[in-house]
């Protein structure tokens, strides 16, 4: 999709994604370099999630692609993923209680926002359990 | 006025860009792989599933280096079959770490992706309603995920079992950058071959190459004389040749063989002198046969 000034017949440039609506539906906002005119693109909730079904970002990728990024951001319910670090110290813990350390990791990196269990977020949950 | 064509890039988004990185990325994956094989069925309930995890271990006891990309993301079943249910994928250096099954079988699945066996694949949506927009498109994308986003290694061959019903054909060959053959499964009914026709009609449209048919469940051996009965009518021949792609093996119907699912042991590793696990064997000899024939072929 490209947005023509038409008053300018020059390409316009995209600026920023604009505020995010009710719903959480795709906007966009493009700007003429030239006279400087700005438009926002207002997509319908359907448009939205075509887009972000074919895993691409409007105005460019903020990151570097994570594994199975699409699937652990829109998946309703996703597990979260550990390092291989990670679990290979969750298997140094006797295993009557792995379980429950898994659930109060796993629990604690949903609380930070944390896209994976790492060494680091296993030893906040240490820190914060006084160990 | 300029038309779509004459202006360059797309404003700052470089979708195209971001296109082509993914892309790139799949090739790199299947770099690594020397054969990709999609394992494919007409409807349902043929035992496709029950097929592809058998052929992979078998594959694997003939010493080649295996991975299943389990792509019936809706109804994953292939970690239950390779006993890995319960498992998680792990991040490593070079992508997700797929799970390690019988004989070193590598497994990536939706099922070790969701949190319990109750949960559904369901995804967040502005339109959770109208899902029939954009349903395809995810599930494509996933696919390509799991192919680009899992450290693979080097693999003699990925065996790629996609959810029942011909669209699911399409759906792979638009994302794999190449498909180096195609196994149908179906069993020896009107109905079943029916419909397993369309998927051949299809692949032949888009120019993948059929290694054959696996006829499951052809017959059977009967518990108390002995004595092998077909399951079917008798017009396996007839059929075939409507098919007209070579059978590949003729697997047996065998109570034992859902059993070794359910119990997630490989019926071809269980029970090595059961009919049907010497047919999966014959099975994977005739893939590997076929699959050497093509490399050999200038």
């Amino acid at each position: 999709m490209k947005f023509l000034c038409v008053a300018c017949d020059e390409a316009m440039k995209f600026v920023d994604t604009g505020a995010t609506t009710p719903g959480d539906v795709l906007a966009a906002v493009f700007r003429c370099p030239r006279c400087g005119t700005r438009t926002a693109l207002l997509a319908n909730p359907w448009e939205t999630q075509l887009v972000r079904s074919l895993g691409v970002s409007l105005g460019g990728r903020a990151a570097p692609h994570e594994p199975l990024e699409l699937m652990r951001e829109r998946l309703v319910e996703a597990r979260l993923l550990w390092t291989e670090e990670a679990e290979r110290r969750l298997e140094r813990v006797p295993e009557f209680v792995r379980p429950m350390v898994r659930d109060s990791v796993e629990r604690h990196a949903r609380e930070r926002g944390c896209r994976e269990v790492t060494c680091e977020v296993m030893d906040e949950v240490r820190s914060n359990m006084g160990m | 006025m300029k038309t779509y064509h004459e202006i360059a890039g797309d404003g700052g988004s470089d979708i195209a860009g971001q296109v082509a990185a993914r892309e790139a990325r799949l090739r790199a994956r299947m770099g690594s792989i020397a054969h990709s094989l999609a394992i494919v069925s007409g409807k349902g309930g043929v035992g496709k599933s029950a097929v592809t995890a058998n052929l992979a271990v078998a594959l694997a006891m003939l010493g080649h280096r295996v991975g299943v990309l389990d792509a019936d993301l809706n109804g994953p079943c292939m970690a239950r079959m390779l006993g890995v249910q319960g498992e998680t994928l792990q991040l490593g250096a070079n992508g997700v770490e797929p799970a390690l099954g019988p004989v070193g079988v590598k497994l990536a699945s939706m099922d070790l992706l969701l949190p319990h066996t109750a949960a559904p694949v369901q995804w967040r949506a502005p339109a959770p309603g109208h899902s029939h927009a954009w349903h395809g498109a995810i599930e494509t994308a996933a696919l390509g995920e799991f192919l680009a986003d899992t450290a693979w290694a080097e693999l003699d061959f990925l065996l790629v079992d996609l959810a029942p019903g011909p669209e699911r054909l399409a759906g792979l060959h638009g994302i794999l950058p190449r498909c180096d053959g195609l196994i149908a499964v179906t069993i020896p009914s009107q109905v079943a071959q029916l419909t397993v026709q369309r998927s051949i009609t299809l692949a032949r449209r888009l120019n993948a190459r059929l290694l054959g048919v696996v006829e499951n469940m052809s017959t059977y051996l009967c518990p108390h004389c002995g004595a092998v009965q077909r399951l079917f009518p008798a017009e396996t021949e007839f059929q075939r040749a409507v098919l007209g792609v070579p059978v590949l093996a003729s697997i047996p119907f065998d109570p034992q063989l859902a059993r070794c699912c359910d119990q997630g042991v490989p019926m071809v590793l269980a029970h090595q002198a059961a009919p049907a696990a010497r047919a999966f064997m014959e099975l994977a000899e005739q893939v590997g046969a076929r699959c050497s024939a093509r490399e050999e072929c200038p």
